[in-house]
């Protein structure tokens, strides 16, 4: 997979992250010897071992249906840029 | 031209869990905006998203009900995107391994047709907020406090034809999931909702024509006027030789259309990736077993059985089962003694009448099953009328559970009065006033016989029995 001028700029669109000329060329850089390292990887034979879904070989974490207090709205309001009456302010959406 | 309708569903059901599906917030309805919410279901950074343990039991439960297969190594997906109903930028829920594929439901339309629906895959997910939009400014204020609460998608096969068979399966899968207890599946509160995927073909063309997609419609009656416009509107598209686009289109209640939506700034692309946080679940055989055993009678079982052990008509037993709220108002009063043809008798009349009257939902309906019993045996022992029980019966629809029935009636004066002397001598009064019209009666005036009746009916304002009283009018007037 090659990795383009233009992907790059759809992946930072797409993750709301403005990058400039020059950083755009880093992230092209970076990414195409990540996706190089993959390209590497792919080419073992992998067809005796099992596909891993989870780091750990682990299953079925999970807790019971019980009700515990939430977090208190002014802090879960704390870490937003602009807030009004408990809730957070966004730009209108469309729908 | 003859053209078909081809129309797949995805529906949204929240599950009725005390808890949300990765955190312990509660899921409860209202609560002041963001006061349900924790760095988990916010996302914070060095936050553990744990699978809440009824959710996968309501989900399997409602993957066997719907005959599907069970896939016993499934695990959760990361769908990528920014909108501000979702403040940690994903949802996370099931793309590649879903908890259940390959289902079934069988659905009886209105007029009587019998089909089968593919399910194509059920899974798991998180709900998102609500955006509340500012009436002044160019803002929007996001609400999480739904963000998290647990979410079955139940994506059919494109199976439909008609807009009667979605609202057949749409009731039979609100029926379902009502009776398995996991979800209220109420439209109008939005724990239920449906995307509708339409296109049209020429009948018999062996390829789907180009769909749209309806979201959030939410209401029955809504669905079936937007499957009614949508087709249309594509039939006049293709008849114009014009394309269809595929989109995303906006049900417009109150103009009765749906029209595009702009599309959103950058195409759907959610770069969906394993969920690292939340290890794949294994789901057992015994699980599965014990989740089959539990599965409880569901409305066509029920309605079977009404038939045979109480002789009930198809239709009653229909209706009554049609809804579990229902059912079980209806067996909690027999369970109390009452009488079964009185029950389902009032329950298909004035239950019925009066839901429509003031426009009630079976779900919603009050009646204590114990002030009914006891309404019904006032009825039965004759101590209150039927023209009179209709009044009172107001009151027991109204479900006060402390509603004295009893106590009501006495005191507002409403007992019957079947006390053969009480009514005989009203009859004797009125008898005795209209003599002249009792011999025009004896001399062949036979209409005169109801004015009889209804002068005694008015003196007893109703309370007495119309047979007792016939009869007593007739026993005097032979007398004289």
């Amino acid at each position: 997979m090659q990795i383009t001028k233009e992907l790059v700029g759809y992946v930072a669109e797409l993750s709301r992250i403005e990058l400039d000329e020059a950083q755009t060329e880093k992230m092209q850089q970076e990414l195409g010897a990540i996706v190089e390292y993959m390209d590497i990887l792919s080419t073992l034979d992998t067809t005796e071992t099992e596909p891993l879904s989870h780091i750990f070989a682990i299953t079925n974490v999970m807790r019971e249906d019980e009700v515990r207090p939430s977090a208190d709205n002014e802090d879960i309001m704390k870490n937003l840029p602009e807030t009004e009456d408990g809730m957070p302010v966004v730009p209108r959406t469309i729908d | 031209m003859a053209w078909e309708v081809v129309i797949g569903l995805e529906v949204h059901v929240e599950l009725n869990t005390k808890t949300k599906i990765f955190c312990s917030c509660t899921t409860e309805f209202g609560g002041a905006p963001n006061t349900h919410c924790c760095p988990i279901c916010t996302g914070q950074p060095g936050t553990l998203p744990k699978l809440n343990r009824k959710v996968l039991e309501s989900a399997v439960m409602t993957g066997i009900a719907l005959n599907c297969d069970i896939t016993r190594y499934n695990k959760f997906d990361r769908k990528n995107y920014f909108y501000p109903d979702l403040p940690k930028a994903y949802q996370i829920s099931q793309l590649y391994r879903p908890f259940a594929r390959n289902g079934r439901v069988d659905i009886t339309t209105r007029s009587g047709k019998k089909k089968s629906i593919g399910i194509h895959e059920i899974h798991m997910e998180e709900d998102a907020g609500k955006l509340v939009h500012s009436p002044f400014g160019d803002v929007t204020y996001p609400d999480w406090n739904r963000c998290g609460v647990p979410l079955l998608e139940i994506v059919s096969e494109p199976d439909f034809r008609s807009a009667e068979e979605v609202i057949a399966y749409l009731e039979k899968l609100k029926s379902t999931l009502q009776y398995l207890g996991v979800s209220d599946c109420k439209m109008e509160e939005g724990s239920m909702r449906a995307d509708v995927n339409l296109s049209v073909r020429e009948v018999g063309a062996p390829e789907f024509g180009t769909r749209t997609e309806m979201k959030n419609i939410n209401s029955f009656k809504s669905i079936e006027r937007a499957i009614a416009f949508e087709s249309q509107r594509q039939i006049d598209c293709l008849e114009f030789g014009e394309e269809i686009v595929q989109e995303t289109r906006r049900w417009d209640e109150n103009r009765g259309k749906t029209y595009s939506m702009r599309s959103k700034e950058n195409a759907q692309d959610y770069r969906y990736f394993p969920e690292p946080d939340i290890p794949p679940i294994s789901i057992s055989e015994e699980m599965i077993r014990t989740l089959t055993e539990a599965q409880p009678e569901m409305a066509e079982a029920k309605k079977a059985r009404y038939m045979k052990d109480y002789g009930m008509s198809e239709k009653n037993a229909g209706i009554l089962t049609g809804n579990k709220h229902f059912a079980q108002i209806f067996e909690e009063t027999i369970a109390l003694g009452a009488d079964v043809t009185e029950t389902t008798n009032w329950l298909m009349g004035h239950t019925l009448y009066l839901m429509g009257e003031k426009g009630v939902e079976a779900d919603d309906l009050s009646i204590q099953p114990t002030v009914f019993a006891k309404f019904e045996d006032l009825i039965v022992s004759g101590r209150l009328n039927r023209t009179m029980g209709k009044e009172v019966f107001e009151k027991v629809f109204e479900g006060d559970p402390d509603f004295d029935v009893e106590g009501y009636i006495k005191e507002n004066n409403l007992e019957a009065i079947s006390d053969d002397s009480q009514v005989g001598a009203v009859v004797k009064e009125v008898l005795d006033a209209y003599m002249d019209l009792v011999a025009d009666y004896k001399a062949g005036d036979e209409k005169l016989y109801g004015f009889f009746i209804g002068q005694c009916m008015m003196k007893l304002k109703g309370k007495a029995s119309p047979a007792l009283v016939n009869r007593l009018v007739k026993e005097e007037i032979e007398r004289r």
